[in-house]
């Protein structure tokens, strides 16, 4: 798994958030569009491309895209 | 002593028994007097139900409910009963999106197709005595409401919904009845294992007018009701038990 491929798919959940707003330094929380539904679709993402689950606890301790990535990488 | 909810003398079948609602609709239903046959995955966990049932004559039985030799050998092991309540079941959290078929299938299996079968073996095989009464624990979810990325799990349980009602009319002339409790989110371990943060549990709780999620033991309450014959002319019905959650 590579950092730029999983900035990609992560992404990829947004609608209205356009990819390039997204870099690996993105505080995600603090983006218009997350919400506890975006928290859910990046973790099926998470299962369906690395077979790794998020749970509640990751998402709430990375601030960064980057921290999850590498929460992530932890789990592989 | 005057009880129109007793369930003396009757034999009382729950899945799903080693946590949650199971746990607290078998342990209920001893208490008022029921013989009753517990099933459940976790052997150690089915025990410790087991040992918390009061009174005597009760059975357990290792089962999984989505295998068919597990299902024939728990139907087999049963002489009559009085009244089965399916607790078994699962939630995922999916935004449907990711909603594949081989997710859905999981869901389905467990939450519909083996309490389905279940039945259908227990009604072939003439196991469930005149005036018995089954009942489906089911949700809100599905039936008058969805919630975010719960389109799965409200699939399940709107098939449930249709089902009670064509059971419940298709058992009648055999004096059984059908029903189902349709709860609001009940605290259970259901959602330890999930995504779902704990200040979400806490902002979901606020959305109850009653200000808090279900207790199992409320769901086992209601659903003793509609074991009991005090709800003898009450069949094919979803009983809301929601803290208000569908008021507004």
């Amino acid at each position: 798994m590579e950092l730029q491929e999983f900035i990609s798919n992560f992404a990829d959940q947004f609608e209205d958030t356009d990819a390039s707003e997204i870099t690996k330094n993105t505080i995600f929380k603090d983006l218009d569009e997350w919400s506890s539904l975006l928290a859910l679709s990046v973790s099926a993402m998470a299962e369906e491309e690395y077979g790794v689950s998020f749970k509640g606890d990751d998402i709430r301790n990375a601030s960064t895209v980057e921290d999850l990535y590498m929460i992530l990488k932890n789990k592989l | 002593m005057y009880n129109p909810f007793s369930l003396s003398r009757k034999t009382i079948l729950v899945t799903g028994a080693s946590s949650g609602i199971g746990k607290a609709t078998a342990i209920e239903c001893s208490k008022l007097g029921a013989s009753v046959i517990i099933t459940g995955r976790n052997r150690e966990r089915l025990n410790e139900t087991f040992s918390e049932l009061e009174n005597e004559g009760h059975n357990q039985v290792i089962a999984d409910l989505c295998e068919t030799s597990s299902l024939q050998n728990l139907v087999t092991g049963i002489e009559h009963i009085d009244g089965i309540v399916h607790c078994a079941g699962i939630t995922k959290n999916i935004p449907f999106q990711f909603a594949t078929t081989d997710k859905l299938s999981e869901i389905i299996n467990l939450n519909f197709f083996a309490p389905t079968e279940l039945t259908r073996l227990l009604v072939k095989n003439k196991k469930i005595n005149k005036g018995g009464s089954i009942v489906f624990i089911s949700s809100v979810s599905g039936v008058l409401c969805s919630a975010p990325a719960s389109s799965m799990y409200s699939a399940s349980k709107g098939a449930v919904n249709g089902l009670i009602k064509g059971i419940a009319l298709d058992l009648a002339p055999r004096g059984i009845r059908v029903n189902s409790v349709i709860p609001g989110v009940v605290e259970t371990n259901i959602f330890e294992a999930g995504v779902i943060s704990e200040e979400q549990l806490e902002e979901n709780k606020r959305m109850y007018p009653l200000k808090r999620f279900g207790k199992p033991i409320e769901i086992a309450h209601s659903v003793i009701y509609l074991l009991s014959d005090a709800s003898a002319w009450i069949t094919g019905s979803n009983l809301l038990i929601d803290g208000g959650l569908t008021l507004q």
